[in-house]
């Protein structure tokens, strides 16, 4: 086995972010981070789900007939999907409620078809492994901070404490509504992709 | 190239294989599941009658003060009873019964129908526990009404909701909401009135409640909830009365 691979890490986090450049998995983006937690925990599902998948489609890559290929990949991607939903639904039923339908949609998250299709298919195991991992965080960081930005203002919360205190709410101080509905998501999204291509000119097109 | 057999017996084989891994860990993880569901509801109840409970010591608290439960048939009668965790009563138990399903049968007055009723007995008072559910904007609503011995004054509710819009429909599952119902009455001497949620509510009037501003469709859902969920309990709380 090589050494490790680190672009295959890093990359997602910044220049191949798949949210903010590949512009992939925006539903869910949107969706489920009005809170912290169930931004994490989707964030954690993704993850899971795109780390399994590509391991699993990279070591039995050779074996796929081509023909069947997005279906071999879709019932794998699946069967991870159910698996995670159900353990969420044992372990953590608040917060799968919470998220709901999202989980088995991470079936059609373009990221991780995207990847298995892009990456999985043509390389090594332990090459694919690092990728769904570098593209799960790049996912969740996204995911985190969108979380963490709309329950502070929007529900002056975070992880479901109370963090402004409320002397402020006292002097007039209210919380942003607009900020646990979907549109402020994409606002937020939007304004996070203008930083990122403000301070990394390669991003722009020409 | 891979032959056609191949891809049929691969196919195949990946299936089966799939199939064989999801069951397994559907049949590991449905008695943790099932205990959510049960714990969830045991909470719901037990806020009803506002009793805080956390996802730990619900059962203990629903154990301790629901001490009897009833399955009700339409015509008011006792059709099946749990009391102190003992089948006393017919064969029904009260907490399985399928809510939906049921009040779905009460729309089409299929005489079949039972739905439950718990009578909670707490620092000495009794009060009567029966659940509700009915549509809101995006999806389901349901809750719990709490009515003290009289069987005609609220003391608490809570409600619930699927996927009702942040901000505006899901208010209803907010205590500043909630506790507006409480001392609310649903006869007006003997006529059943329900209690309507309607804008600029008349704060002295017993029967109304004030709207989620924003909310409509959902504050209307839950107006009709109550009064077409509250009808079914009519003759028993009748027949309690007498």
């Amino acid at each position: 086995m090589a050494g490790i691979n680190f672009k295959l890490i890093k990359n997602p986090l910044s220049k191949e972010n798949p949210i903010t450049v590949q512009v992939l998995g925006i539903c869910s983006a949107l969706a489920v981070t009005a809170k912290l937690q169930p931004a994490f925990v989707m964030a954690l599902s993704v993850i899971v789900v795109v780390v399994f998948s590509n391991l699993i489609i990279s070591l039995i890559r050779n074996t796929i007939p081509p023909r069947i290929r997005i279906i071999v990949q879709l019932v794998i991607v699946s069967l991870l999907v159910i698996l995670v939903d159900q353990i969420l639904k044992a372990f953590v039923y608040d917060v799968s409620k919470q998220l709901s339908v999202f989980v088995g949609l991470i079936i059609t998250n373009c990221i991780v078809m995207g990847r298995l299709e892009a990456f999985a298919m043509n390389n090594k195991p332990f090459d694919s492994l690092l990728d769904g991992i570098g593209n799960g965080i790049g996912y969740a960081v996204i995911l985190v901070t969108l979380g963490i930005i709309r329950e502070l203002f929007g529900s002056g919360t975070l992880w479901g404490y109370n963090v402004i205190p409320q002397s402020f709410y006292d002097m007039g101080y209210q919380d942003n509504s607009l900020m646990i509905m979907p549109p402020m998501a994409l606002i937020l999204v939007g304004i996070i992709i203008w930083i990122q291509r403000a301070r990394n000119k390669d991003l722009c097109e020409k | 190239m891979f032959s056609n057999r191949y891809i049929y017996i691969y196919a195949t084989i990946l299936v089966v294989l799939s199939a064989v891994i999801l069951t397994l860990a559907a049949v590991g993880l449905k008695p943790m599941q099932d205990k959510n569901v049960r714990v969830e509801k045991m909470q719901q109840l037990l806020g009803a009658v506002s009793i805080q409970s956390t996802p730990d010591n619900a059962e203990d608290l629903f154990n301790k003060y629901f001490i009897e439960q009833h399955a009700i048939n339409s015509k008011g009668e006792i059709i099946g009873s749990v009391i102190n965790g003992k089948q006393t009563t017919g064969t029904i138990n009260p907490f399985n019964l399928d809510i939906k399903k049921q009040m779905a049968l009460t729309k089409v007055n299929d005489l079949s129908a039972s739905l439950p009723i718990y009578v909670c007995q707490k620092d000495g008072k009794k009060s009567y526990v029966v659940p509700v559910i009915g549509n809101g904007l995006w999806g389901g609503i349901w809750g719990n009404i709490a009515f003290a011995e009289d069987l005609n004054t609220i003391v608490g509710v809570n409600f619930d909701h699927k996927s009702e819009t942040p901000g505006l429909g899901a208010e209803i599952a907010l205590p500043d909401f909630q506790n507006q119902f409480k001392g609310k009455t649903i006869f007006d001497n003997t006529n059943f009135t329900s209690v309507e949620v309607i804008k600029r509510a008349d704060k002295n009037n017993p029967h109304q409640v004030d709207a989620v501003s924003g909310g409509t469709i959902t504050s209307n859902g839950v107006t009709d909830m109550l009064k077409s969920c509250l009808q079914f309990y009519i003759p028993y709380f009748n027949s309690l009365k007498k």
